[in-house]
């Protein structure tokens, strides 16, 4: 059985002006283990599927379908006190910026040593402050002891991503999710942090969704991708078959945007256009104005088909 | 730390002694107060005689240095109508002003706090739309309005409460004997209305603002508990800004509760300083205005101490 399957997840927005489907049918599985990588787009729905995995979708925003099936248990059903338990302790999640994840006035220390005790009442304080200390070491922070009385101001982006990345693995987690975990860093830190997830996913058997617009980053550390487009997978296999043999445009042209440093082509490729608003999705396929194989056949949103032992949704895939 | 404090003392004797100026030199210019002190019938000598009796015969220049002489021996002068001096009475006035403004803030945080984190919770309830639709009515409503609403309604239709005075005293104040307590109750309501009404919404927006910040999400990512997250995580946020407020705010009760003061006969400084102005009794009115402005400095102090101790990007 998957650690965590994931079948037709519907997360919408009732706003004003109409509702958003952020996130709209996806489907997707998850071994122990093992890395999924979500790639899309700003604003495709990957921050929302990872969000609701843990339940913390807030209003308007609801999961009005689908099932996410944690060890078996469907986490969409479930109440809050238990999801409370959930969080943090078997699904943890790393954000986006470092900058804004941490709470300025409350201490590293006791921003770690909370994530323990809420979870294992057992735990004296000393146990806590002693594991916090223990995983900061881990996530190679300089001098641990000294920042457990820290306040995040006194600290960088790096060392606060790799604060933010031991607070997630304190609790042994079964799955861990990273959304857009170096995106606000700098490039040389980025490879760094990215390294260190892999090794920790590994040292701690869990497993990790990795959320990017990155598709760099994901063809390093992945073993499955699943592309988003618009609150849909468009394209979602193994990561060989995915970045050497893509066969959804919009897939290929991600890949085609990555710089290469071995050629010396003036301009980058752009994939045409922009993602259209989820509140004006186009009929058909929500891709084809800006593809360059769309003709008629893409007036009807293409059936989910199996090719090269993926799965994708587009009528001109072969 | 010290070098701060030392700083700060000198600000604030800069500040007072400006203040000494100006108030100086309005009472100067505002008129004569020999010719309201004495009766109708009194001769052109003896308006000379209490004159020179006063000092007020002489240049604006040597009253002021005389003044200035006078403060650095701690005393401020004796007022021009009660012949006492004037810092004695107004000390003799203040228990009774700060009762009134310590209550009334003590009041309005405790409910305007609560209340404000309440109605930034669930911003769309009904209850959160009450608490709104009161306290836009609450930061709206003139004092003097307020007060003689309450008069009207429990002393002269209901008959319940008294309309003025401060009742029994006990230990400086009258919280402590329950005629003191019903005496009280409607100036602090007066004064209250507007403060808690400011708390609430100063409290509901620094709330919303804070709970929409990614580190709230995290530490529900944790699996904090929801309670603890307003409380504790958010709440010590939000009172950064709120503290400042608060800080000035008092200031501003202890210095304008004139209004209510008048309204419920109040013996405290406001009424004290609206009869001084009447009089022109120079010595209480600058007497008056330098301890207000020492209590406006002292709270600032307090304010900026208290941020150390909750923010801690802020170190002194």
């Amino acid at each position: 059985m998957a650690l965590l399957e994931v079948n037709n997840l519907k997360t919408h927005f009732f706003t004003r002006n109409g509702v958003v489907k952020s996130v709209d049918g996806i489907s997707f599985s998850i071994e122990k283990g093992e890395i999924l990588g979500i790639v899309g787009e700003s604003g495709a729905g990957k921050s929302i599927t990872g969000f609701s995995m843990l339940g913390l979708i807030d209003s308007p925003g609801k999961i009005v379908e689908g099932e996410i099936l944690f060890d078996g248990v469907d986490l969409a059903q479930k109440s809050e006190e238990y999801l409370q338990k959930i969080r943090g302790n078997e699904i943890a999640m790393i954000f986006q910026d470092p900058q804004t994840s941490l709470n300025p006035v409350i201490s590293i220390g006791e921003q770690l040593m909370e994530a323990i005790l809420y979870h294992n009442k057992k735990a004296s304080k000393k146990e806590a402050y002693k594991a916090s200390v223990d995983i900061l070491k881990l996530v190679g922070l300089p001098a641990a002891e000294k920042r457990m009385s820290s306040y995040p101001h006194q600290l960088s982006g790096g060392m606060k991503q790799r604060i933010v990345i031991a607070m997630a693995l304190l609790n042994n987690p079964k799955l861990l999710i990273a959304d857009e975990p170096t995106t606000a860093l700098d490039v040389t830190i980025q490879a760094q942090i990215l390294y260190l997830m892999k090794k920790l996913s590994k040292d701690f058997e869990s497993s990790l969704i990795l959320i990017t617009h990155d598709i760099a980053v994901v063809s390093q550390l992945c073993d499955k991708i699943a592309v988003m487009y618009a609150g849909r997978i468009v394209e979602y296999g193994k990561k060989e078959d995915i970045i050497f043999n893509p066969k959804h445009p919009y897939t290929k042209g991600l890949i085609e945007c990555l710089p290469k440093l071995d050629d010396n082509k003036e301009r980058l490729y752009q994939i045409p256009g922009i993602m259209p608003s989820l509140l004006g999705l186009p009929k058909g396929c929500y891709f084809k104005d800006r593809c360059e194989y769309a003709d008629g056949e893409c007036d009807v949103y293409p059936p989910e088909q199996e090719i090269d032992g993926r799965r994708i949704f587009c009528h001109k895939a072969k | 730390m010290t070098k701060y404090i030392l700083n700060r003392l000198f600000h604030s004797t800069l500040v007072m002694f400006t203040i000494s100026f100006i108030v100086f030199f309005i009472m100067f210019k505002a008129g004569d107060p020999v010719e309201l002190m004495l009766p109708p019938d009194a001769t052109q000598q003896d308006v000379v005689e209490m004159r020179a009796a006063l000092g007020l015969d002489k240049s604006f220049i040597v009253q002021y240095q005389k003044f200035l002489s006078n403060v650095a021996e701690g005393n401020l002068g004796n007022s021009f109508i009660y012949g006492q001096p004037a810092l004695d009475i107004v000390f003799e006035r203040l228990p009774a002003t700060m009762e009134l403004a310590v209550i009334a803030m003590i009041v309005s945080i405790l409910l305007g706090i609560p209340l404000g984190i309440i109605s930034s919770i669930k911003p769309n309830s009904i209850l959160s739309r009450i608490i709104m639709f009161f306290s836009l009515a609450g930061i709206s409503v003139p004092v003097f309005w307020t007060g003689m609403i309450l008069v009207l309604i429990f002393s002269v239709i209901l008959g319940v409460l008294p309309s003025s005075g401060r009742g029994e005293v006990y230990l400086f104040t009258s919280a402590f004997t329950w005629d003191g307590i019903k005496h009280l109750i409607m100036p602090v309501i007066t004064l209250s209305v507007f403060q808690l009404a400011l708390i609430l919404r100063l409290t509901r927006t620094g709330m919303m603002e804070v709970l929409m910040q990614d580190y709230i999400k995290l530490a529900s990512a944790k699996g904090v508990p929801r309670k603890v997250i307003v409380y504790y995580h958010a709440l010590k946020n939000t009172l950064i800004p709120l503290i400042t407020v608060i800080g000035i705010q008092f200031g501003q009760l202890v210095a304008f509760t004139i209004v209510t003061e008048t309204i419920f006969a109040w013996p405290g400084t406001g009424k004290l300083i609206i009869d001084s102005i009447q009089n022109l009794d120079r010595p209480i009115v600058v007497a008056y205005l330098l301890v207000i402005s020492f209590i406006f400095v002292a709270i600032n102090f307090i304010v900026d101490v208290l941020y150390t101790f909750i923010d801690p990007r802020v170190r002194v």
